[in-house]
């Protein structure tokens, strides 16, 4: 059923209203950023580049920055890790329980937050292990490892594994072909789902609320704790900006690497 | 000298003992994911027959089934339940009927460098900023926000905060989740059948309640599983943007105050999604996914 005309037109509309729909809240939020009236009316009556200076200047919102950016990095490094390590073991070996790993590693991102979140929480406390960055790192790394495990064997599944093998008859050992051949085809796909890691965790808040305890905030926890204090409100529309560019720029970077392919299928 | 280096010797005896390979890659990623996380919900389903004790405020590991007893006799407890299920199956619904259109234009209209940047820009918003996008609708729905700016020369008023103002939102949220799924359904029907259907007869209306529907249905109830279990599991949308209590709310609120009845009520969600799993793999939806 090739749709008419009409129906045509018809569905180049709706497509146009539904995009509409998803994305002017996101500008919304951005022209927030930067109106001049404390008090948030619409419409906005006057812009201003202030809120963004003070935000920065402001200490709750630079060490709320940094603890993000500090999570984000510990949690794409741990998953890079972890990610690859699984996807060579799924990719190269068959082994006992090997379905069942690949669907442990999705399980993370498929239960709702809040089960990892409390799961998380319960085991930490009752080890008795401190609440603070490291536990939001490892909560944070436990959901992204997915991501790397689906873009590298992704990758793996495509390159053939002839030129490896060409690699060690020329004489070289297990290292310098993982050094020369594997790291070089696997890169981008390393890039990709690293920088999805990276704008996962940079912007999560669920597991974070569990894992985090009292002593840090990230951005959005920042940005959770404040959004009810109409003094701060300017403050919170500018770091919920920065939160913004920080999560879909290295989503739109990803999808321009893989040509969207990796990026789909979050669970 | 090269040839008798460790490495070297490591790397050759690696190449030779696959298991011993495969037991160097597994290691560490088998620690985190099995013991550490498994161990965790394992311990999460555990500690639900844990119980408070009233007067310490310790936590009680004697098994027993009191949290599902004050679950199970309190009307709260209950509605909210019963409050999250019918959102999420609103929110479910909503976003069928507002997915189709879309992702019926990406898969069957556009030009294949239009449907990228339309898959583009789906799966933008779908990997990023959910906070961000609470919050913004938040800022909409106020009072002397956007919506009641734009519905005032018709006379009209936003839903304001509340229960309504949770569906619009999540089913906003959760949106790209089903958009995706569909278009990959409808993607992949044959052209042949549907030029068949009209050949027979079939005006466009008959051909896609009787051929697309059926045939993009684990599709749909693939992205349903996201719908679902995504509204089962939000507790900062009720919370931004209304008043009122989910599931999410109430295992938030007693996670410093009562633990193991946090973790009785956290068993709804995962009972109702692994129940909501089965029947979806049933329908076919696990190769959509």
């Amino acid at each position: 059923m090739n749709p008419d005309r009409v129906a045509r037109i018809g569905l180049r509309v709706a497509t146009a209203a539904t995009l509409a729909f998803i994305y002017l809240p996101i500008l919304i939020i951005v022209m927030y950023a930067f109106n001049a009236d404390p008090l948030q009316r619409w419409p906005i009556t006057g812009y201003t580049l202030d809120w963004i200076g003070r935000a920065w200047a402001n200490e709750g919102v630079r060490s709320a920055f940094f603890a993000s950016l500090k999570a984000a990095i510990g949690a794409t490094t741990v998953a890079l890790v972890l990610g690859s390590l699984i996807a060579f073991a799924v990719h190269r070996h068959r082994f006992f329980g090997r379905e069942a790993l690949s669907f442990i590693v999705i399980l993370p991102i498929a239960l709702p937050g809040i089960i990892t979140g409390l799961a998380l929480n319960i085991a930490f406390r009752t080890v008795g292990i401190d609440l603070g960055l490291l536990t939001v790192i490892v909560g944070h790394a436990t959901f992204c490892v997915v991501v790397i495990f689906n873009n590298v064997i992704a990758r793996l599944r495509r390159t053939s594994t002839t030129i490896q093998e060409a690699s060690m008859d020329l004489g070289a050992d297990t290292w310098q072909t993982f050094r020369y051949i594997t790291l070089p085809t696997i890169s981008t796909a390393l890039l990709a789902g690293g920088l999805l890691a990276f704008a996962l965790s940079f912007d999560e808040i669920i597991v974070t609320t569990f894992t985090a305890g009292s002593d840090i905030q990230t951005l959005p926890i920042w940005i959770f704790a404040n959004y009810q204090r109409p003094n701060n409100l300017p403050l919170v529309n500018v770091a919920a900006v920065f939160v913004l560019i920080l999560s879909i720029v290295p989503v739109y970077l990803a999808a321009r690497l893989t040509g969207g392919a990796g990026t789909t299928g979050r669970g | 000298m090269i040839r008798g280096s460790l490495p070297r010797r490591l790397a050759a005896s690696l190449y030779r003992h696959p298991r011993a390979q495969l037991s160097a890659l597994l290691a560490v990623p088998l620690g985190w994911l099995v013991v550490a996380y498994l161990g965790s919900l394992a311990l999460l389903l555990v500690s639900a027959f844990w119980r408070l004790d009233s007067f310490s405020g310790n936590v009680i590991t004697e098994p027993t089934l009191q949290n599902f007893a004050t679950l199970a006799e309190s009307d709260v407890y209950r509605n909210i339940a019963i409050r999250t299920v019918v959102i999420a199956a609103l929110v479910t619904l909503t976003d069928i009927i507002l997915a189709f259109p879309i992702a019926y234009y990406m898969a069957r209209v556009a030009s294949p460098r239009v449907r990228g940047l339309l898959v583009v820009s789906i799966l933008l918003p779908l990997w990023s900023g959910y906070l961000v996008k609470v919050y913004a609708w938040r800022l909409i729905l106020n009072e002397s926000g956007v919506l009641n700016w734009a519905l005032d020369p018709l006379g009209l008023r936003g839903p304001g905060y509340g229960d309504p103002a949770v569906w619009l939102v999540m089913s906003y949220l959760w949106l790209p989740y089903m958009i995706l799924p569909i278009y990959a359904g409808l993607e992949r029907i044959p052209s042949s059948l549907l030029e068949a259907s009209g050949d027979l007869g079939a005006r466009s209306p008959r051909t896609f309640r009787k051929v697309v529907l059926p045939l993009v249905l684990p599709a749909v109830v693939a992205g349903s599983i996201f719908t679902f279990s995504l509204t089962l599991g939000d507790y900062i949308t009720p919370t931004l943007v209304s008043g009122t209590q989910f599931i999410g709310n109430v295992v938030y609120s007693n996670i410093s105050v009562n633990r193991p009845l946090a973790a009785a009520y956290a068993l709804v969600p995962i009972v109702i999604m692994i129940v909501y799993l089965l029947v979806a793999r049933r329908l076919g939806a696990f190769e959509e996914l």
